[in-house]
């Protein structure tokens, strides 16, 4: 198929379409080649131009700075961090996906629109302000600052701060893949399994989360992504103490500010391998699902 | 309606209701809802003359008018360009497509931190894009054009992925019908597939600008953050909060959660009439 896979349930209307397209409802040759260099061109000033500029700026001073940028103590320590980091929020958000999603999607009550739109709350407030309430509530001047200070806890300024907002910043992400694609598979094949005799947990684990995998596979390279390179929250909540609480785009942050540019393009490298990843995971995973439909389709 | 709803729920057989959305309930308010009142709670040490201050100072005002200014432009540029993007994907073959598609959520992708470096690296007067541009008397980085930039790049995905879906929904019965009455190509866009997309092109306006207002990361090190000038309101709060002053800090920061409440609201009810409209069509 050379259809693009963006959504795989359209898939069949697609093939019709692009069959039935004739020569009365397709643009000239010159059209279609005039639009197709302006789209290539807007996407190379803004996404081609900048990605390729990371890796070159990267390597400008050759490989061993390259590689020493990434060996250094500060460095390492803020792979570490990052990694503890996403390591926390993202299996908490993904129990949080699979609750919020199986409440929603099986069962109707009240309010459960305002409860969607509470869900997606975290993808509407700018990270800056998602740091900024964490200080409010754990900062010295905070609700809880005192008392953290009289047991000698530290959150903001400290790991445990980072990892909150990370968590924030992530929040919806499992929730918002799951619900919709749960709502569509409905509940005749968990109600039959509960008529045969399985228990909730059994329901759970052996029919709907494989029903839906890839959609839980896809939501969490999302969180791991923004979890791994999020920046405005943590940076607020992170107090920039070199080599204990930076992550990685702080780190970034940091060598580019010293103008150490060579050292903080090195870094960001890491970060956009990691984004090319992600990318190269999410065509993978909507390219199985469009051949689970048209398997399906087809039985 | 409400006792219609109960009463399904009752005949619900399906086990873990109450469990799992308690545990949803208990986890939003732990890590979203109260963590946020916060925010509305703290607002209340000043006195509404002093709310009033902070929130209409001249140097806050003009990062309000560079922060939805440069939204509403780069949200524009993404509408353009993204409903383009989306056209030339959904009808056209050409090489490298494929490629082309799966990057188009690079900035979803990419750590803003990492965005903002590379664009600032670009377009700077040094820069591979900027030594061309800077000549002609144009300088991006530094100014307020490179806070459009950036904020141009990371709602690039938003326009596309809303608009593409529904491009490739569309019949192409429609089109054939248009065509046989007489119409040529650009009055059957306008007439037949434009009235058709418009609601997801609003929706991926709606989101590219939202997502732009909050932004920080990939415009601080592209925008010079010159007060009056190029300093963007995320900026302001983090300013403030360095010079310990957490209640005018906060003031501004309600001042952007109530707005992007509103839009978030906006683009809700938007994608309730984009879908019942998918649904009355098909």
């Amino acid at each position: 198929m050379s259809i693009s896979t963006t959504l795989p349930a359209s898939q069949y209307s697609n093939y019709q379409n692009k069959v039935a397209r004739s020569r009365a409802t397709s643009e000239p040759v010159w059209a279609r080649w005039t639009l197709i260099a302006i789209v290539l061109l807007f996407l190379t000033l803004f996404l081609i131009v900048p990605l390729a500029a990371v890796f070159t700026e990267a390597l400008r001073k050759g490989f061993d700075t390259y590689i020493t940028a990434l060996t250094d103590p500060d460095a390492l320590s803020s792979i570490k961090l990052t990694l503890i980091a996403a390591a926390i929020a993202v299996p908490l958000n993904l129990v949080f996906g699979v609750a919020a999603a199986w409440a929603i999607a099986k069962f109707e009550f009240r309010g459960k629109s305002i409860l969607i739109t509470l869900i997606d709350l975290p993808f509407a407030v700018s990270p800056v302000i998602a740091g900024l309430i964490y200080v409010l509530i754990f900062g010295l001047q905070g609700w809880f600052g005192s008392t953290l200070l009289d047991h000698d806890i530290k959150v903001v300024f400290a790991i445990p701060g980072i990892v909150l907002a990370t968590i924030f910043v992530t929040f919806p992400f499992v929730a918002r893949e799951l619900i919709p694609l749960m709502q569509a598979q409905g509940k005749e094949e968990e109600e039959a399994g509960l008529v045969l005799g399985a228990s909730g947990w059994q329901i759970l684990w052996r029919i709907t989360l494989p029903n839906v995998k890839w959609g839980l596979l896809y939501g969490v390279i999302l969180t791991n992504a923004r979890a791994m390179g999020e920046f405005g929250a943590v940076s607020v909540v992170s107090g920039h103490i070199r080599g204990l609480t930076n992550t990685l785009p702080l780190h970034v942050e940091i060598l580019y500010n010293e103008y150490n540019y060579a050292a903080a393009f090195a870094v960001a490298s890491l970060l956009a391998i990691l984004a090319l990843v992600t990318l190269l995971l999410k065509s993978f995973v909507e390219w199985k699902v469009a051949r689970d439909a048209q398997i399906d389709e087809k039985s | 309606m409400h006792k219609k709803y109960s009463k399904n729920a009752k005949q619900n057989i399906l086990p873990g209701f109450n469990l799992s959305l308690g545990f949803t309930i208990f986890y939003l308010s732990l890590i979203v809802l109260i963590p946020l009142s916060a925010a509305f709670i703290k607002t209340t040490e000043l006195s509404f003359n002093e709310f009033w201050a902070v929130v209409s100072a001249p140097r806050v005002v003009a990062s309000y008018q560079l922060t939805f200014g440069a939204s509403l432009i780069g949200a524009l540029i993404n509408a353009v360009f993204g409903l383009l993007t989306a056209w030339v994907l959904v009808r056209y073959k050409f090489p490298g497509k494929k490629i082309i598609d799966a990057l188009v959520d690079l900035p979803f992708a990419l750590p803003t931190a990492v965005a903002g470096i590379a664009l600032t690296a670009v377009y700077a007067g040094n820069g591979w894009i900027g030594q061309w541009i800077e000549p002609l008397g144009i300088k991006i980085a530094f100014t307020p054009i490179g806070v459009i930039v950036a904020l141009t790049f990371i709602g690039l995905p938003f326009v596309v992925r809303t608009v593409q879906p529904v491009l490739e929904n569309l019949e192409a019965e429609t089109e054939e019908a248009a065509a046989s009455l007489g119409a040529n190509r650009w009055q059957t866009f306008t007439k037949i597939i434009f009235p058709a997309i418009w609601p997801a092109l609003l929706t991926g306006f709606a989101l590219a600008f939202a997502r732009a207002i909050g932004e920080y990361g990939s415009v601080i090190f592209i925008a010079g953050n010159v007060p009056f000038v190029s300093e963007i309101t995320p900026l302001i709060i983090i300013t403030k909060l360095e010079q310990y002053e957490y209640a005018s800090a906060t003031a501004v920061a309600v001042v952007m959660l109530v707005i992007s409440f509103l839009l978030l609201f906006a683009i809700n009810g938007l994608q309730w009439w984009v879908n019942r409209r998918a649904s009355a069509l098909s």
